[in-house]
C-alpha cells in the first residue's frame, strides 16, 4: 500500500455505520506495551530505539491476527505527509514530531495503526464506526496476544503494563468515543455534561486529539484512570457513560424539533447554503457548518439529504494536509481556503 | 507584515506574552508559530504536573532525600530524573523505585493492583505446553531404555499435568 491509496479510501471511523452512528463517530482502543529492559523511546539511544523498531516491525509480520499491513518510517515522510496521518486518526500529533526512528504499521482498511517508539515502544489503536467498542477490544486482544508471542513485555503482576508515564500503567489501555453532540450545545447544556464527565473522570477532548478545541460540536471522551480495573470493566464504565450522553443529545434534539423547528431549519439550511455558495472558507468554518449540515441530515430537514458517510467525508477532505494532498502541492493557508470551497462546492452540487 | 522568527513568510499568528510586567508582542508565521508552541508545551508539560504530585508527597522527609539518590541499574535514570521529566526511563524503574512510586500511582488512578490481562497467562500456558512436550519425549526415551519405572513416573506426572489443564480449562 502507498500513502496516496488512502485517498481514496474511506477511513473506517468516518464510515457512518455501526450502532448509534447519527450521534457517535467512532470507538477506538488504544494499548500501550513497552518491550522488557529497552529503555522507553523518549531515554533511549539511537541505536536501541533502532532496535526496539526493527523487533516490533518483525513481530508484527508474524502476527497471525493481522493481514495486509504497511510500514512506514517517519524519517522518510516530509510533513505533509504525516499531518494527513494525523487528520485520518491513524497517527497522535506527538508521533509526528523527531521523527528519528519512529515507524507507523497501518493496515489495509484503516482499522489497525501501530505506532513504533511513540511515547511508548508500541501504541496499538483499533478504530470501529459508530458506537462499538467492545468490537474494538475484541480486535486489539487478539493482535497484543499474538505480539505477546513474539515480544517479552515489560509488565510486573501488581502494576500491569509498564509504561514511560505513570497515567498509563496498569491496562495501558485508553478507549475514547467520539461524539458529534450539537444539539446538547445549541441548547446550552454542553458544560453541564463535560463537568460531570470530569467528575467521572473521564476526559474530554476535541475533533483531532489531544489540546484541540472542541470544534464542530465534536467531543471526544475517554477514560483516565488505566490501573485498578480490567479492560472490560473500563469500557462498561465507558459505554454506561456514553448511553446516557446519548441519551441526552437525542432529548435536546426532540425539545428542539418541537419547540423551535423554525430556528434550527433556518440554522441547518443557512450552513448548507454558505457550503454550497463560499469563494473562501476556513477549515474552522467548514467544521461548524458541515456539523449542522450532519444534523440537518439526520433529522431529516435538509432540502436535499446526503448520504452520511459523504458529510464525514467532507470533514476529512477539507483538511489542511488532505487537501494538499488532493492537488498534489503545497497550498499557504490562503490558497487552501479557496481550494476548500472550490472542493465543497464541486462536492454539494445538485 | 513578515515573520519576527525567519523574516521570510507572512505572519500570520500574533502572540502577546507578558513576562514580569513586561509585554511583548511577536508576529509569525504558521511554521515558526508551530515551533513556538511546542517550546511552550514544553516548558510546561504534563512532567510538571506529575512531578508536582511527587512532590508533594514527601518534600523534604529523609525517606526522599534516601529516594533522591537512588538510580535505575538497568537504563540510569535516577529518580531526580524522573521528577523532573515525569517520565520513567524503562520497565526496570518500576521495580526500582516502586517504595515511592507506589504512592503516586494510588493517587493518579485510585489504586495501586492491576486487574487487567497478563501476557504472563499465555506465557504459562505456552510453558506448559512445552513441558508436556519434554515430559513426553522423555517418556520415549525411557521407554526406550527399557526402564519402566522412571517410565511409569513420567507417565503419572503427565496425567497429573493433564489434570490441571482439564481443571483450569
Amino acid at each position: 500500500m502507498q500513502l496516496n491509496d488512502l485517498l481514496n479510501h474511506t477511513s473506517e471511523w468516518l464510515k457512518g455505520t455501526g450502532p448509534h452512528s447519527d450521534i457517535v463517530i467512532s470507538s477506538r482502543i488504544r494499548l500501550a506495551r513497552n518491550l522488557n529492559k529497552f529503555p522507553f523511546p523518549h531515554w533511549a539511544e539511537k541505536k536501541q530505539s533502532e532496535e526496539v523498531s526493527g523487533v516490533v516491525e518483525a513481530a508484527m509480520q508474524k502476527n497471525d491476527a493481522l493481514k495486509n499491513t504497511t510500514c512506514f518510517k517517519l524519517a522518510d515522510m516530509d510533513n505533509v505527509d504525516k499531518q494527513f496521518l494525523v487528520e485520518r486518526h491513524l497517527m497522535s500529533m506527538e508521533h509526528a514530531q523527531k521523527t528519528d526512528s519512529k515507524a507507523i504499521i497501518i493496515d489495509d482498511e484503516e482499522t489497525v495503526a501501530l505506532m513504533i517508539n511513540e511515547e511508548d515502544h508500541l501504541r496499538l489503536q483499533v478504530m470501529q464506526s459508530g458506537f462499538n467498542l467492545f468490537e474494538a477490544w475484541n480486535i486489539i486482544n487478539k493482535i497484543d496476544d499474538a505480539l505477546a508471542k513474539e515480544l517479552s513485555f515489560a509488565f510486573l503482576a501488581d502494576w500491569g503494563y509498564l509504561t514511560a508515564c505513570p497515567t498509563n500503567t496498569g491496562t495501558g489501555m485508553r478507549g475514547s468515543v467520539m461524539l458529534h453532540l450539537p444539539a446538547l450545545v445549541m441548547t446550552r447544556q454542553i458544560n453541564r455534561v463535560l463537568a460531570a464527565i470530569a467528575k467521572l473522570s473521564f476526559a474530554t477532548r476535541g475533533l483531532f486529539g489531544e489540546g484541540t478545541q472542541a470544534a464542530g460540536n465534536f467531543f471526544q471522551i475517554s477514560n483516565q484512570v488505566s490501573l485498578g480495573h480490567s479492560e472490560d470493566e473500563i469500557i462498561d464504565n465507558i459505554n454506561g457513560l456514553i448511553r446516557q450522553i446519548i441519551e441526552q443529545e437525542n432529548q435536546a434534539r426532540e425539545a428542539m424539533l418541537s419547540k423551535n423547528r423554525a430556528l434550527l431549519e433556518d440554522r441547518v439550511n443557512r450552513s448548507f447554503g454558505i457550503l454550497k455558495s463560499a469563494y473562501i472558507i476556513t477549515s474552522e468554518e467548514t467544521i461548524e457548518l458541515l456539523s449542522m449540515v450532519r444534523l440537518g441530515c439526520d433529522l431529516g430537514i435538509v432540502n436535499k439529504c446526503m448520504d452520511r458517510s459523504h458529510i464525514n467525508e467532507l470533514f476529512l477532505i477539507t483538511q489542511p494536509a488532505h487537501l494538499q494532498k488532493l492537488e498534489n502541492k503545497k497550498l499557504t493557508s490562503q490558497e487552501r481556503d479557496v481550494k476548500r470551497a472550490e472542493l465543497i462546492r464541486s462536492k454539494l452540487k445538485i | 507584515m513578515l515573520c519576527d522568527v525567519c523574516g521570510k513568510n507572512p505572519a500570520t499568528v500574533h502572540l502577546t506574552e507578558i513576562i514580569n510586567e513586561q509585554m511583548t508582542e511577536l508576529h509569525l508565521c504558521e511554521t515558526c508559530a508551530q515551533a513556538k508552541s511546542q517550546e511552550m508545551e514544553q516548558q510546561f508539560g504534563l512532567g510538571d504536573l506529575l512531578a508536582g504530585l511527587v512532590e508533594s508527597d514527601k518534600a523534604g522527609s529523609s525517606a526522599e532525600k534516601e529516594g533522591l539518590a537512588l538510580k535505575c541499574p538497568n537504563c540510569k535514570l535516577t529518580y531526580v530524573d524522573f521528577k523532573k521529566i515525569g517520565r520513567l526511563g524503562c520497565g526496570e524503574c518500576y521495580t526500582t523505585f516502586k517504595k515511592y512510586l507506589g504512592p503516586l500511582l494510588k493517587r493518579i488512578h485510585g489504586s495501586g493492583q492491576h486487574l487487567g490481562k497478563s501476557p504472563l497467562k499465555m506465557a504459562r500456558v505456552l510453558k506448559k505446553k512445552i513441558d508436556a512436550q519434554d515430559l513426553r519425549s522423555k517418556l520415549q526415551k525411557a521407554i526406550e531404555m527399557e526402564e519402566f519405572e522412571e517410565a511409569a513416573r513420567i507417565r503419572d506426572q503427565i496425567r497429573e499435568l493433564e489434570r490441571k489443564e482439564q481443571d483450569a480449562a
